[in-house]
């Protein structure tokens, strides 16, 4: 298999500052395949598929890395291009259904806009499309649907929306930014089996922003551990929950709570581990300031 | 919720239904004046000075609210000046909301410099009073209708910009905005497909309140002169007219006052009962 996207060395800093937000980052996501990215908040995952899709927010500042679609490296090519690449061949399953969906719209023209506009699709051929995508992501009636508002319809619904607007388009990555958090317990379930389902049925390489082990686990081919903005681990889920190779990985995986677990036995990361974890992070950055 | 919301809707309905009822009164009176009017409102006749209202003691049948010291119908005068107050909440309103809101868009979508730039205009423009302001520009543009419209816009683009502004701030934080991006679409085609329609009912909250504003604008240039020729009749003028004869004459003063308050409300109320009513999210 090859790689889809590669991101190499991937750096970013609070621009004007020496504050490192993302360090020296290598991640890759083969086609087809689903790279979990797991990290605390603040870890710097998010940003990682921001970077991707060129949404990163205006304080962060890439310094150095390459981020490669398809081949093309999407840093070194002008603004334009790289949005049109980037909407052709890519999509993005939002964290918050609720704001995730223009409230003033329609849901119809929000799926079928991106066909006619940016793709050249005829209208007739978007609206066929948008209706089959929502019947396969089981939305009843869906030509009714398109004709409804965003508050019309339930959170779960909404998310529904958003992962058969995603995959429209038939695009060949998808990122998906924690997208079952906002929901509801019950229907995390449901919507993150539907995403599994529709990848593996597309064949859509996955990144899957999360930070939950136990989604990784039911979802995910490989996995990235971050830490700081760095990568700690990068390995397969079976071989991940076999034993984590880093101690900050194992620990995070021992800190996430299992049903046999006897009640009040809930793990955090130890003090020990996030030293160790960090002293190991200012040894890199050292390096890497004596480099640049 | 549901009787929540009901109660909210038949509320909206009821104020939309007052406000756009008198404002449509309004309306017609303007467009059919010399229809309309009973006397010429210019006819003086010092004989008729200061008839009081048909229904009190010593009153002229035909002039059903009484007649101004130089015995000119105040009926008549009322429904002439309602075609200067509403030309100017008209033009300098919607005028003024294209200006401020224009900026508001582009400054809270763009950020950068043009927000810089925006932001230091608007807070220059705070700092001046904004009545001595407007006499200001009169004294340099000269009386007139189109002077006092030009000095409505450029005064109160500002009050458009603030909150325009903010509102596009809120709305470009949303993640259906961060969609449009990844799925290529320029910022333009962003900011007038996917955040001018969640700004919009504030627009048109504002744009109303506005058209309320710019009535009493003139209102007060005409009070002090400074609109159109004293001859034509306008709110602000009879107001000022009858202030003098407050004591003898009340209802030379009270009656286009009272259709001043009724419009500058309606004005507002209508923008609220349209929001209210025509809100995607808040319905």
């Amino acid at each position: 298999m090859s790689a889809f996207l590669e991101i190499r060395r991937l750096s970013a800093r609070l621009r004007g500052t020496p504050h490192r937000l993302l360090r020296s980052v290598d991640i890759c996501v083969e086609a087809g395949a689903v790279r979990g990215l797991v990290g605390e908040s603040g870890a710097g995952k998010s940003m990682i598929g921001k970077a991707v899709l060129g949404v990163l927010p205006k304080v962060v500042e890439v310094v150095e890395g390459a981020i490669v679609l398809d081949g093309d490296d999407l840093l070194a090519m002008p603004p334009a291009e790289r949005r049109r690449l980037v909407g052709a061949k890519t999509a993005m399953i939002p964290q918050d259904p609720l704001t995730a969906l223009n409230p003033s719209r329609r849901i119809g023209p929000q799926i079928t806009d991106r066909l006619t506009d940016i793709l050249g699709w005829t209208k007739a051929r978007a609206a066929t499309r948008a209706a089959e995508v929502l019947e396969e992501v089981r939305i009843p009636e869906p030509a009714r649907v398109m004709r409804l508002y965003p508050h019309e319809l339930s959170g779960g619904m909404r998310q529904r929306v958003l992962i058969a607007a995603a995959f429209a388009a038939e695009p060949k990555l998808i990122v998906a930014d924690e997208p079952t958090t906002a929901l509801d317990v019950t229907v995390q379930k449901q919507i993150l089996r539907l995403i599994s389902e529709m990848q593996a049925r597309h064949g859509t390489a996955l990144l899957f922003v999360t930070h939950d082990l136990g989604v990784v686990a039911k979802i995910c081919d490989s996995l990235s551990v971050l830490y700081a903005g760095k990568v700690v681990e990068d390995t397969s889920v079976e071989r991940f929950f076999a034993g984590p190779a880093h101690p900050y990985s194992a620990a995070l995986l021992q800190a996430t709570p299992r049903h046999t677990d006897p009640a009040g036995s809930l793990m955090p990361v130890s003090r020990a581990v996030l030293d160790s974890v960090t002293a190991e992070i200012a040894e890199a950055d050292a390096g890497w300031v004596s480099h640049g | 919720m549901l009787d929540g919301r009901g109660a909210l809707r038949r509320r909206a309905g009821l104020r939309l239904w007052l406000s756009g009822g008198w404002l449509i009164v309004v309306l017609v009176c303007a467009a059919f004046a010399p229809l309309i009017a009973p006397q010429d409102p210019l006819a003086q006749d010092l004989m008729l000075g200061r008839l009081p209202p048909v229904w009190m003691a010593g009153a002229e049948p035909g002039y059903l609210l009484g007649t101004d010291s130089l015995g000119r119908d105040v009926l008549s005068r009322i429904i002439y000046g309602a075609r200067v107050a509403l030309l100017v909440a008209f033009v300098a309103g919607t005028a003024t909301c294209l200006v401020g809101s224009a900026l508001g868009l582009a400054a809270g979508f763009y950020r950068g410099w043009v927000d810089r730039v925006v932001g230091r205009l608007v807070d220059i423009w705070m700092a001046f009073p904004p009545v001595l302001f407007a006499i200001l520009l009169i004294a340099v543009l000269g009386t007139g209708l189109t002077s006092i419209m030009l000095a409505i816009i450029v005064i109160d683009w500002t009050r458009f910009c603030r909150v325009v502004r903010s509102e596009t701030l809120n709305q470009a934080q949303m993640d259906y905005v961060q969609s449009a991006r990844v799925a290529g679409f320029t910022r333009a085609r962003t900011l007038l497909a996917e955040i001018l329609p969640n700004v919009l009912p504030t627009i048109v909250a504002l744009l109303t309140l506005e058209m309320g504003i710019a009535v009493i604008v003139e209102a007060i240039l005409s009070f002090v002169n400074l609109s159109i020729s004293t001859d034509d009749p306008t709110w602000g003028g009879m107001i000022a007219e009858g202030r003098i004869s407050i004591y003898q004459a009340w209802w030379v003063l009270v009656f286009p006052l009272a259709a001043l308050f009724l419009t500058v409300l309606s004005f507002a109320q209508l923008g609220q009962g349209l929001r209210d009513r025509f809100d995607p999210v808040l319905r």
